[in-house]
């Protein structure tokens, strides 16, 4: 742990990762005390300073009602976060039962699992979220239930193919010899030899469902106005291109910069933990 | 006498009507309490999966498996896993690299209910102790053991759980030639001091020479012949058997005194 974490900092690329990361939670956690105008997170309206381009006042210029774009961006990454984090808490644990249980037991569990992992990863996750705002209500709440149903068989998949390869290990039989119970063999034995690896997915996940949740809420069905998002804030922005150019290409890049950060922490994690195995 | 743990036209069979594998066939044999019964047999011999039946790995296809004369059912109890332990090839893959050397030894205690909680790392590390490891090597990770360190872990968790009878599946062989002795020297003590019983399987004759009281030879799953150690190698009786003994290399007087000299200084 400790010594993956020097490595994580020593390696410029992945330091930049961290760095990045640790600046969007900062923002995000600290948002009524970064954001110079906290109050426009809601349904503001100056006609002052509508529609201004970057200024001393305005770092990143303000909406076509007048809010400030950055203290805007700041809340955005809240409930970015937020989608992440909700989505990989309910959508992991699922996914590594399964995949465990599926592994470890094989035969008829293990047929039952895994074929019905394939059927939901058949159905692309964001065309299944477009679906469900079809026929429930296009609330954040349930494009994210949408995204979460999606998203465990990844888990369940990679999960599987661990603990399948970790049964076969001398450690599993000599556990089996001495009569631990199943969940000491999965939970205790197998499952730490798991956790690399979903580590590693889960950060370069976070990223991913940022993306998911911002093309949601581009299409108008996540997140709803007033309630800053990323997504419907360039979408918003792209009708008044290139003129008001800072409506679009500021929140664009603060969504680039959360989703390579992510990625760039779990590129560097995939190596180091997959060359300790 | 009775024997501690015995098999009665064992029989094992893998796969189904066209590809039926006998993998182990109508073996009946006698293990008495105290010797050390070398399985002999080259690779695909049904060596291991004796040994997984005599585990309870998985059932005999038929015939039974008695301990201290009462059968063992196909499926153990605690009692039953308990009085007979294992002690694999690879200590690579034997040990989880995942689980400090001490957790790997105290699952048998905790499994069992062997002393109380409280005591139990002090009997992990007791048994860390008789196998000639220090005691604080139970938090070190098993990769930063070498190979004959952690067989010697893998033969203190068969110990933590004093059981009667311990299964040794080629426990030396992934060891080089001279841990491989210290390894052997180390069982043999162990077994006279705590009057343990050994099922000893290799393919290695001179390993079996060093430490078997008796040999059973098998061949394609049956048990070709049975018989002392000695008399096995000095009157072979079945024609497998001798030319098993005949491709073990001829080693020269010399070459010998060499190798206990070096068995001795490294030993100091």
């Amino acid at each position: 742990m400790k010594r993956t974490l020097i490595i994580l900092l020593r390696n410029p690329l992945s330091l930049l990762g961290v760095l990045l990361v640790l600046m969007v939670i900062v923002l995000a956690v600290f948002a009524d005390f970064i954001a110079p105008f906290p109050d426009h997170k809601g349904a503001v309206v100056d006609f002052v300073y509508f529609n201004q381009a970057p200024s001393d006042r305005n770092l990143m210029g303000t909406d076509l009602v007048g809010r400030d774009l950055f203290s805007r961006i700041i809340y955005a990454y809240r409930i970015s976060l937020m989608l992440g984090v909700v989505v990989l808490v309910i959508s992991v644990p699922i996914g590594v039962l399964a995949g465990l249980f599926a592994g470890y037991r094989g035969g008829k569990t293990e047929f039952v699992l895994m074929r019905l992992t394939d059927v939901f990863l058949s159905i692309p996750p964001l065309v299944l979220a477009i679906a469900m705002m079809g026929v429930l209500e296009p609330t954040l709440l349930n494009a994210m239930l949408a995204v979460t149903a999606m998203w465990w068989p990844w888990y369940a998949r990679l999960v599987y193919n661990v603990a399948r390869s970790e049964r076969e290990e001398g450690y599993v039989l000599a556990a089996e010899v001495i009569g631990a119970s199943q969940w000491h063999i999965c939970f205790r034995e197998i499952l730490p030899n798991c956790l690399p690896a979903v580590i590693t997915k889960m950060t370069l996940d976070m990223g991913f469902v940022i993306i998911i949740a911002s093309s949601l809420s581009f299409l108008g069905l996540g997140v709803q106005p007033p309630t800053p998002d990323l997504g419907s804030m360039v979408a918003e922005g792209a009708r008044y291109l290139p003129d008001s150019w800072w409506l679009t290409v500021f929140p664009g890049l603060a969504i680039l910069v959360a989703v390579f950060g992510f990625n760039l922490i779990g590129d560097a994690l995939r190596e180091i933990l997959g060359a300790e195995q | 006498m009775t024997a501690l743990l015995s098999t009665r036209n064992l029989h094992k069979t893998f796969g189904k009507k066209r590809s039926l594998v006998h993998a182990v066939n109508n073996v009946s044999l006698d293990v008495q309490a105290g010797e050390c019964l070398a399985i002999v047999g080259e690779s695909g011999s049904g060596k291991t999966t004796l040994a997984n039946m005599l585990l309870g790995v998985y059932p005999q296809t038929s015939g039974e498996i008695t301990l201290d004369g009462q059968q063992l059912p196909a499926r153990r109890t605690l009692v039953h896993r308990r009085a007979i332990q294992l002690v694999q090839q690879n200590p690579l893959s034997s040990l989880n690299p995942r689980r400090s050397v001490g957790a790997s030894v105290r699952l048998g205690l905790d499994v069992y209910g062997i002393g109380k909680p409280s005591e139990r790392w002090r009997i992990t590390e007791a048994a860390l102790e008789e196998v000639g490891l220090p005691a604080a090597f139970r938090k070190r990770s098993p990769s930063a053991l070498s190979g004959g360190q952690r067989q010697r872990v893998a033969i203190a968790r068969a110990l933590a759980c004093q059981s009667r009878v311990v299964v040794l599946d080629e426990p030396t062989s992934a060891l080089d030639v001279l841990v491989q002795a210290r390894v052997l020297r180390l069982l043999d003590r162990l077994r006279r001091d705590k009057g343990l019983t050994y099922v000893f399987i290799t393919h290695d004759l001179s390993v079996v020479r060093n430490i078997a009281d008796r040999v059973a030879v098998f061949n394609a799953g049956v048990m070709v012949e049975c018989s002392d150690t000695r008399r096995l190698f000095e009157a072979p009786q079945h024609s497998y058997t001798r030319s098993l003994i005949a491709a073990v290399p001829v080693v020269t007087e010399a070459e010998m005194q060499l190798r206990n000299t070096l068995a001795e200084e490294s030993s100091k």
